[in-house]
């Protein structure tokens, strides 16, 4: 192999940077969308955040909120756009367990691995209660 | 108001408080809760849901500049993060638990006790390069570019760092902030990191903090749409502009104005929260 593969920090931190810009841009992209949607159907509709009633449940499950954007609903995409934007981290963790191991460090993969266990029970796991 | 007067205008001060935070370097999470709770009667809920989101947004963003430039340790960062996370995911639980009043209180004296530490000049240390044994197994040293050349520098302290960390995450869950004043001072303070590179270490762990929390306010309904678009596009929007003037802004008088306002919100946040009308 060429010695332009060498993986080292500072590679790996070019390509988070890359990373996380893309999930950003990509997430606001998706915001955008949705608010023009959500906009033009519900704009004239008064706003009233006063009180907290919670979300309904399909904009509270991973599952349900791809559903509700795919059925090009304006708070679903927006909540799908947001969905990426809190992804977004949790990829760039994800990929430096996959830096860390390519440099042959385990004990850093190892610390990344629980950082990545605790943002996925987050996402994933504390629904299932 | 109809939804698409709250949207502009909520639109407009995210916007402001995102460029404020960018300046200052404070983030714009300390003044966005305020902003929805006292002036937009948002249920503080998902005021701090929809802030949250904006703090991933804009640690995300900025991030994606910092690393390129090689300040940031991203060892000291991740080991860090264990504590954040583990924090968030507490504050975020506590947030489930206990009353918006309460919250509010909270929030009032985390924002007291900011502007306390944003008008106080900043403690220098003297660096001495004793490595510190933990340090050194836990490979935390490092090095960064400085104008004269190569700086290393040696981390101290780590178990006070590390507990420090467990409490920024916790006000993060709790709060939707970034927390980014204490993360520095656990660093810059406690383990003696320089602070160029506490400073972007910093802001590539709000990020990760804030998706610990976000994921459980969202699964508990917390972050509604509706709201969370403006502020996230504002607050996104706010900052980028940030970055463009940042050279030009006078930073000191601004970090002084800054901090009157946040003293301001936060005897408000305080008052408001202990009379029981948040």
């Amino acid at each position: 192999m060429s010695q332009a593969t060498r993986w080292t920090d500072q590679r790996v931190e070019d390509i988070i940077g890359n990373l996380l810009r893309a999930g950003v841009i990509l997430s606001a992209l998706v915001v955008f969308v949705g608010a023009i949607v959500y906009l033009a159907r519900h704009g004239q509709e008064p706003a009233d955040y006063r009180i907290f009633r919670g979300e309904p449940s399909d904009l509270r499950h991973i599952s349900g909120i791809v559903r509700d954007a795919f059925a090009f609903q304006g708070r679903g995409i927006i909540q799908l756009g947001l969905l990426l934007l809190i992804a977004t981290p949790v990829a760039r963790v994800a990929f430096s367990i996959f830096g860390f191991a390519l440099e042959g460090d385990r004990m850093y993969a190892g610390f990344t691995l629980i950082v990545l266990a605790i943002l996925l029970y987050s996402l994933l796991g504390s629904s299932l209660s | 108001m109809n939804v698409l007067e709250f949207t502009a205008l909520v639109w407009t001060g995210s916007v402001i408080a995102g460029l404020l935070g960018s300046l200052t370097g404070l983030g714009g999470g300390v003044v966005l809760v305020p902003l929805l709770t006292l002036f937009f009667k948002v249920d503080i809920r998902y005021a701090v849901g929809a802030s949250l989101v904006s703090v991933i947004a804009t640690s995300s963003g900025a991030a994606a500049a910092y690393v390129k430039e090689g300040f940031s340790n991203i060892r000291i960062g991740m080991f860090l993060e264990i504590a954040t996370t583990v924090g968030a995911l507490l504050g975020a639980f506590l947030a489930t638990r206990v009353s918006g009043s309460a919250i509010a209180t909270i929030f009032g004296l985390v924002l007291l006790y900011s502007a306390y530490l944003a008008g106080r000049p900043r403690v220098r240390h003297a660096f001495d390069d004793v490595p510190d044994p933990l340090a050194t197994r836990l490979k935390m040293n490092g090095s960064f570019p400085e104008p004269e050349g190569v700086r290393h520098y040696c981390v101290h302290r780590v178990p006070h760092g590390f507990s420090l960390m467990f409490g920024a995450g916790a006000l993060s869950g709790l709060l939707g902030i970034g927390s980014g004043a204490v993360k520095v001072l656990a660093m810059d303070q406690a383990m003696r990191v320089p602070f160029k590179v506490s400073t972007t270490t910093s802001n590539f762990m709000i990020g990760v903090t804030a998706a610990a929390s976000a994921g459980i306010y969202l699964n508990r309904g917390y972050i509604d749409p509706g709201l969370a678009m403006p502020v996230m596009l504002g607050v996104l929007t706010g900052s980028l502009i940030g970055t463009r003037i940042l050279v030009k802004a006078e930073t000191k008088s601004l970090r002084l104005v800054f901090s009157a306002i946040i003293l301001l919100l936060g005897a408000q946040m305080l008052y408001n929260g202990v009379a029981g009308r948040i």
